[in-house]
């Protein structure tokens, strides 16, 4: 009889699965590079991106626009692109979440957008300025999906500016595959609560300026 | 009448084994419900690393479905590539197909709430992805090549049908719970031995009881078939002694089949549109059709081998649960019940978005 009520059970475990085993995965690439902007009091004021999106994501979503040269796409052309991008991703919190020693900042609308057609790829260009400047010891900022659709993966050659920052400002970049230096951020950051303990943020940048 | 102790021994294991998929059926859709959320409250701690089975999975995707338009382009100017290109998304729809949506759960728990076979499962999994790829095939058929719309309203399009498939599940679980809830009230009155009169009477009152459990939940959704006369009919079969095989391979079995073909079909997989658009732009329209319905059928031998595991699990539980009449009996309904029950939960999760589905592609 035990017998029977084990291999209940292990049914029980396999239709469980069934609704378990779902997990996102990414149908957009973005190729990103931040700058986190200074004002010049040395008080941290925006965050502005540029967001390379993979060759298929920039065709799809440039179906449908009307240029005056075929394949050639202006400034102007994509402004209409670029609003409704923004306008999304506002849905989103733009994927960017900041913390200034420990503590959770807000984004006001993102200002100076635009799109860029290059290479048979997208970029798109925003800044995003903090509600309120803060002069934080530690500041964090993650980037990431926490639905993991878009994978966020920083460029190769300058992923992370520093742009008017008092000059003893120290910037730390991690990208979500060093795995070797998690445990450690972990402590070092306070993440503790929120944003690292969903799904997606197994695969968030992180980066961190400390200004003593 | 008389009551022998290893029955009752027995009995009550098989409570408590339909307690617990009960609850582990609820504790995997909580799983979903928590980890899925985006941007909802309650948060937990990460269950998988990105490592393991689960990042390879996630992988292998990526490497595939980026092999595949670097793979469309070469076949611009190399036709052979679109032999590479059909190969790419058949192993992509196999691997994709573990994700969210695609209908996994929904057609395992349809199978499993109805009496369904295994090769009934493999048919409504492979008719569900055809008619996921028509649709995907249709909509940037119209929307890009024919009115040449924008991303925005090709995403908006992707949006209504997103929600109208989301209550067609809930529609479709709200008439499994309603058929289903009383075969188990029924199998939980009868469950102890009682003279006949008061079987009858029992009966009439587990009747009315489901009656009112499936309309509180019918007003999530509107099915015009709730009242389909057929199923009644086959709800007193099944008080009875189970429908027959031959009855539910009848017209009135395959029409309750369609509604989880359309339930789960109707929904395209955003990276299918993504495919056909890009093929679109590179003049090769024909090749991302054909990429589409390769990947279908790589998503439908991935449902379908998890559709014939549930029916297969289910079938070992009724082997199993088979020793003692009253409380077998009520350990198959219960899950018949609970399957149902899960249906409808997927559907008002994702209705309401409490559950994420795979995200439409509106950037």
């Amino acid at each position: 009889m035990k017998q029977r009520l084990l291999s209940l059970l292990l049914l029980a475990g396999v239709l469980a699965s069934g609704a378990k085993e779902a997990q996102a995965h990414p149908h957009v690439w973005i190729t990103a590079a931040s700058e986190v902007i200074y004002a010049a009091d040395g008080s941290m004021s925006g965050v502005r991106h540029a967001w390379t999106f993979d060759d298929m994501f920039s065709t799809y979503a440039l179906q449908g626009i009307e240029t005056k040269v075929k394949g050639v796409y202006s400034r102007e052309e994509l402004a209409p692109l670029a609003q409704t991008n923004v306008e999304s991703l506002k849905e989103f919190d733009f994927f960017t979440f900041a913390k200034a020693d420990g503590r959770k900042e807000k984004f006001l609308e993102p200002v100076d957008y635009f799109l860029e057609y290059k290479d048979s790829a997208l970029t798109l260009h925003f800044t995003l300025p903090l509600k309120t400047p803060v002069r934080p010891k530690v500041l964090a900022l993650e980037v990431f999906d926490p639905a993991f659709f878009i994978d966020f993966k920083f460029a190769d050659k300058d992923p992370i500016k520093l742009v008017g920052a008092p000059a003893a400002c120290q910037l730390k970049f991690q990208r979500p595959n060093d795995s070797t230096a998690t445990a450690q951020r972990l402590t070092e950051d306070n993440f503790a609560s929120g944003d690292n303990s969903n799904y997606g943020a197994m695969f968030a940048n992180k980066i961190s300026v400390q200004c003593p | 009448m008389s009551v022998r102790p290893d029955r009752d021994l027995a009995r009550g294991l098989l409570m408590c084994a339909a307690a617990a998929t009960g609850v582990m059926m609820l504790d995997g859709l909580m799983h979903q419900v928590l980890a899925q959320t985006p941007f909802g409250a309650p948060k937990r701690a990460p269950e998988s690393q990105a490592g393991g089975i689960v990042g390879w999975i996630l992988a292998k995707q990526a490497e595939f479905y980026r092999e595949m338009s670097a793979t469309i382009r070469a076949a611009k100017s190399d036709g052979s590539a679109v032999w590479t290109l059909l190969a790419i998304s058949f192993a992509y729809g196999i691997f994709h197909a573990a994700g969210p949506g695609h209908g996994k759960a929904v057609i395992s728990s349809y199978l499993v709430a109805n009496q369904e076979t295994a090769r009934r499962g493999i048919v409504l999994s492979f008719a569900s992805a055809l008619m996921q790829s028509l649709v995907a095939v249709a909509i940037v058929g119209i929307c890009a090549w024919l009115l040449n719309a924008t991303a925005k309203t090709m995403c908006g399009t992707e949006r209504v049908i997103e929600i109208a498939s989301y209550a067609l599940i809930a529609a479709f679980g709200a008439r499994l719970v309603w058929t289903k809830g009383g075969g188990f009230m029924r199998a939980l009155q009868t469950r102890a031995p009682v003279p006949a009169m008061a079987g009858a009477a029992q009966h009439h009152h587990g009747h009315d009881h489901g009656h009112a459990h499936a309309h509180h939940h019918h007003d999530h959704g509107h099915h015009h078939r709730d009242h389909d006369p057929h199923h009644v009919h086959d709800e007193h079969c099944g008080h009875s002694h189970g429908p027959a095989p031959s009855e539910l391979a009848g017209p009135g079995g395959w029409r309750r089949g369609l509604g989880a073909i359309l339930a789960v079909g109707i929904r395209p997989c955003s990276g299918a549109i993504l495919v056909l658009v890009f093929a679109l732009a590179q003049g090769l329209f024909w090749a991302g059709i054909a990429a589409t319905f390769v990947m279908g059928l790589g998503t439908a031998i991935t449902v379908a081998t998890i559709a014939v595991i549930a029916v297969s699990a289910k079938d070992l539980a009724r082997r199993l649960s088979g020793g003692s009449e009253g409380g077998g009996a009520l350990v198959m309904r219960g899950i018949e019940f609970g399957a149902a029950g899960l249906v409808l939960l997927l559907g008002v999760g994702l209705l309401f978005g409490y559950l994420a589905a795979e995200r439409v592609t509106c950037l």
